[in-house]
């Protein structure tokens, strides 16, 4: 059996693998069955020659079973028939050693349809690895030619990947789905003297079509060079605008305090707060993968279940969490589609997968006027260390441009921002029309939040 | 032997046949279980098993990669051609010679984690939920997990290298809530080794828990974190993680090679405070980065990268070796089968100085303490890196006062360690996770107590 995913028949016989071993479920017995396979590619360019070329291909199985309310769960990356046997075996002995939970269970087919989308592009699995390679050679180029200050570039990449999964359990779900994902990624060194500053482009999209060296190498450059001669800042308090990939972490972190698994758990700062202000009017936080332009967007959730568009936040008011099936029973609620898994070696959890905030009238350009004086975060770094969802507390280091009388001014290191979750979305105080669809769970915008904490020397 | 060393060698020369400079073979059978207690119930236990192999072609700067979870002689045959395709030359055949060595092995395990009942793994969760919550009504979440993995490889190059090795690695973690009058806080322990069921011979769930407990409880009455430059003592164990990022990932090879690095050319030159040695040591038994062979098929070492402030030398991995005409300094390591082998840290750490760490605390004015570091990050070009607090407390005439909230300190590598001011007696150790493109593994820090005289905190609070 090939190890690659190559069209339709190809998810079809992955389904018929899961459909089987889900029909082994025995009286009183749950099994949820899920396999993925998928090939990638990627390319390294460096100093005009290919650094690194690496095709990969993998396949793996995950099954969960429920008994007496109890789960197990084990995994083999293979498809292999007898390491899938051993498996089952392997997952129903786990679940005797698991402590009963009344709440424990599948989820069951609803009647929510699955949207229409189109997540695979063709045109992938018929691009040559030449092309591939002159991609990001040429990536490289663009970003050492762009600019006389570029000294160095010490990645430029090309990726791609085609995957494809299917899960069937005994409660009656079927589902399968695939999607390609084409990127560009190249990290640039600029600097003059002895000063040197990074900076981070991509292009990122279902196929190679969608992709842009320009746009990659020109963002790349921009953020590199703007940052040269870049001093630490005096430290206090100011209106910080968020470049529209630091809002998107942001978002990622304010999702794991919207996961209904952390909210049942007494594990986030919005537990029992529903229909509570827990932001400024100017904040609409909507999760929705059936929106094709996500790159999380997604016809099925990893339990089987369609997505669906879930309202989070309206309006400032905390309307919803999102809930797999178990955390929804916990609640008294029903599952709003949102189990997400990492793979075929991890069980499913409540996560978001295609966040948004909804935009307001102004761009970046007009914020920064209204602004008038603050700070612009190019990027931030150690928010796995320096936010905590629980509490609420945020410190991150920062990088970016001071703003003055209105535009970008003199650039900033060795910075840190700081407030708390809580505090910061009641004083986001514009949200960007400039909405990017980025990779990961949440896409970007310019926000600007009022009233954090600004440190330096 | 994972594979006949006889269909490696055909491996071997099929993936040279178009005119490679190196081939090398890894292969990998990892078998892991994990178990996890959230919200007084046993949740899960879950077990895989991950098994393939990965051929690399080195023909002159560029390196072609392919896997495979087939180790069957054809699958392995398909991949090496996969990772040949980067090699242009036409036909031919390469014999290679394998001449099997058997490495030093750091630690010999002496209860193999599958030997031991799941009951057993499942009954340690139990014991740390009750501990964590006795700690006090305040702890309203407690969560635990167990670990344990055997990652037997195997390596064999075109050079002749065949070696394997046998990894055993065991881990226990508890995180706790605590609610109070200000919110929620959070405190995390955990214990990692590179060692077998035998870990929970020496290592106590029950003071884990309690740890973890404490830590949330501490934070109850913290206040805000000062903002601004501030003196810092960080404790032994956790701090380690600030050599990890302050010149750790400066130093790797990679990063020198391209000029990525603020460490570029500066072998033979003060680097950091004359009191800091540093040293990065894959051999130590026990500890959670450590191995016998690397997984290029080298043998840990032991490698002094600062002595006395001054650079001596970088982390090496094969390719990067191999341009400049040395050996590997045993820095090669890979997440799994499916990846690149590059240079990455095993255990890194300082050693110790001579101050007494009571004497130097309370010969601190004012400042931070820093009893446990968190994660952290750097940008190896600029030298700038974070990392964050997960207890702290402000020193006010040379004692801890209160408990602060959790922040990340920012600082610049070279800057930082040169404005360490004392180093005392008391080193410990600590586990972590490095994230290095994409690929995790498991390495160790260490450091004794010491003292930075300014680092920028980014906390809330006026100084």
């Amino acid at each position: 059996m090939s190890d690659s995913p190559n069209g339709a028949a190809s998810v079809d016989q992955l389904l018929t693998i899961v459909t089987r071993i889900a029909e082994q479920a025995r009286p009183g017995e749950e099994l949820e069955v899920y396999a993925s396979r998928g090939v990638e590619t990627d390319v390294r360019a460096y100093g005009g020659e290919i650094e690194q070329l690496s095709s990969a291909s993998s396949a793996g199985v995950g099954i969960r079973v429920v008994s007496d309310q109890r789960q197990g769960f084990a995994y083999a990356g293979t498809l292999d028939e007898g390491a899938i046997a051993e498996t089952l075996a392997e997952a129903r002995d786990n679940a005797t050693f698991a402590t009963p939970d009344e709440f424990l269970g599948l989820a069951c087919p609803d009647d929510v349809a699955p949207a229409s989308l189109d997540l695979w592009d063709d045109a992938l699995s018929s691009l040559p690895t030449s092309a591939k390679v002159d991609m990001a050679l040429e990536l490289e180029r663009r970003v050492r030619g762009g600019d006389p200050r570029v000294r160095q570039v010490d990645a430029a990449d090309y990726g791609d990947m085609a995957a494809e999964s299917a899960i069937a359990t005994s409660t009656g779900i079927t589902a399968t789905a695939r999607r390609t994902i084409c990127s560009l990624s190249v990290s640039a060194i600029a600097g003059e003297g002895t000063d040197s500053q990074t900076g981070v482009g991509f292009s990122a999209g279902r196929g190679p079509g969608d992709i842009d060296a320009d746009h990659a190498a020109a963002d790349a450059i921009k953020r590199a060079t703007r940052m040269i001669g870049a001093s630490k800042v005096k430290s206090g308090r100011c209106v910080v605008v968020l470049d529209s990939r630091v809002t998107s972490t942001l978002l990622s972190v304010i999702s794991s305090a919207l996961s209904g698994e952390a909210v049942t758990k007494g594990r986030s700062i919005f537990a029992g707060r529903v229909d509570e202000e827990v932001a400024c009017p100017l904040v609409t936080i909507v999760d929705d993968p059936t929106d094709a332009r996500a790159f999380g967007a997604s016809t099925h959730d990893a339990e089987g279940l369609a997505c669906r568009r879930n309202v989070l936040v309206d309006a400032g008011i905390l309307r919803h969490f999102v809930f797999d099936t178990t955390s929804a029973r916990r609640a008294g609620t029903a599952s709003t589609a949102s189990a997400v898994r990492g793979g075929y070696a991890t069980t499913p959890t409540a996560g978001c997968r295609a966040l948004l905030l909804s935009p307001g009238p102004l761009g970046v350009d007009e914020i920064l006027a209204q602004v008038g004086e603050g700070f612009f975060v190019q990027s931030v770094t150690g928010v796995h260390s320096g936010v905590n969802p629980v509490s609420g507390d945020f410190s991150v280091g920062a990088e970016g441009l001071m703003i003055r009388g209105g535009v970008l001014a003199e650039p900033v290191r060795e910075g840190t921002i700081a407030s708390t979750l809580q505090r910061m979305l009641h004083e986001i105080i514009h949200v960007g029309n400039d909405i990017e669809w980025l990779p990961g769970l949440a896409a970007g915008q310019t926000l600007a939040v009022d009233g954090m904490v600004l440190s330096g020397a | 032997m994972l594979v006949d060393p006889a269909v490696v060698e055909r491996v071997l020369g099929s993936a040279l046949s178009r005119g490679g400079d190196f081939a090398e073979v890894f292969v990998e059978d990892r078998r892991a279980i994990g178990a996890s207690l959230d919200d007084g119930r046993v949740e899960e236990l879950s077990s895989g098993r991950d098994r393939g192999a990965g051929v690399r072609v080195v023909v002159g700067e560029t390196t072609g990669y392919a896997h495979t979870a087939d180790l069957s002689e054809s699958g392995l045959l398909l991949a090496a051609e996969a990772a040949a395709a980067v090699a242009r030359q036409e036909g031919g055949t390469r014999t290679v010679a394998l001449s099997p060595s058997e490495p030093t092995r750091p630690y010999d395990v002496t209860i193999f984690p599958e030997d031991v009942e799941k009951a057993r793994k499942i009954e340690l969760l139990a014991r740390a939920d009750d501990a964590a919550r006795s700690a006090g009504s305040a702890i309203t979440q407690v969560s635990a997990g167990y670990g344990d993995s055997r990652r037997r490889i195997l390596v064999a190059n075109s050079d002749g290298v065949l070696v394997s090795d046998d990894q055993v690695r065991s881990r226990f973690s508890v995180s706790c809530v605590a609610m109070g009058d200000t919110g929620m806080q959070t405190g995390f322990e955990s214990a990692a080794f590179t060692v077998g069921f035998e870990l929970f011979d020496t290592v106590d769930v029950e003071e884990i828990a309690a740890a973890a407990a404490r830590r949330a409880l501490s934070k109850l009455s913290a206040r805000p974190a000062p903002s601004g430059e501030v003196p810092i003592v960080l404790a032994s164990g956790s701090g380690g993680i600030l050599f990890h990022e302050a010149c750790g990932h400066g130093l790797e090879a990679d990063h020198i090679a391209k000029d990525a690095s603020v460490y570029v050319g500066q072998v033979g030159s003060q680097v950091a405070s004359p009191l800091v040695t540093l040293v990065d040591d894959g051999t130590i038994a026990r500890e959670w980065g450590t191995f016998a062979v690397d997984d290029e098929g080298r043998p840990a070492q032991r490698n002094v990268l600062i002595e006395d402030g001054i650079l001596t030398d970088y982390m090496w991995d094969y390719l990067r070796a191999r341009q400049e005409g040395r050996h590997s300094s045993g820095n090669g390591r890979r997440q799994s089968y499916r990846d690149l082998p590059m240079v990455r840290m095993t255990n890194t750490f300082l050693v110790d100085g001579e101050s007494d760490p009571e004497e130097l605390l309370a010969q601190t004015p004012h400042g931070v303490y820093v009893a446990k570091l968190g994660g952290g990050q750097v940008n190896t070009t600029t030298g700038d890196f974070v990392f964050g607090t997960v207890e702290a407390y402000l020193i006010e005439n040379g004692r801890l006062t209160e408990p602060l909230r959790d922040a990340n300190l920012i600082g610049n590598g070279p800057e930082t360690l040169r404005r360490i001011d004392a180093v005392a007696n008391d080193f410990a150790t600590s586990p972590g996770t490095c994230g290095k493109d994409g690929q995790s593994v498991p390495v160790g820090t260490g450091q004794p107590t010491l003292r930075i005289t300014g680092v920028t905190i980014g906390g809330t609070a006026g100084e």
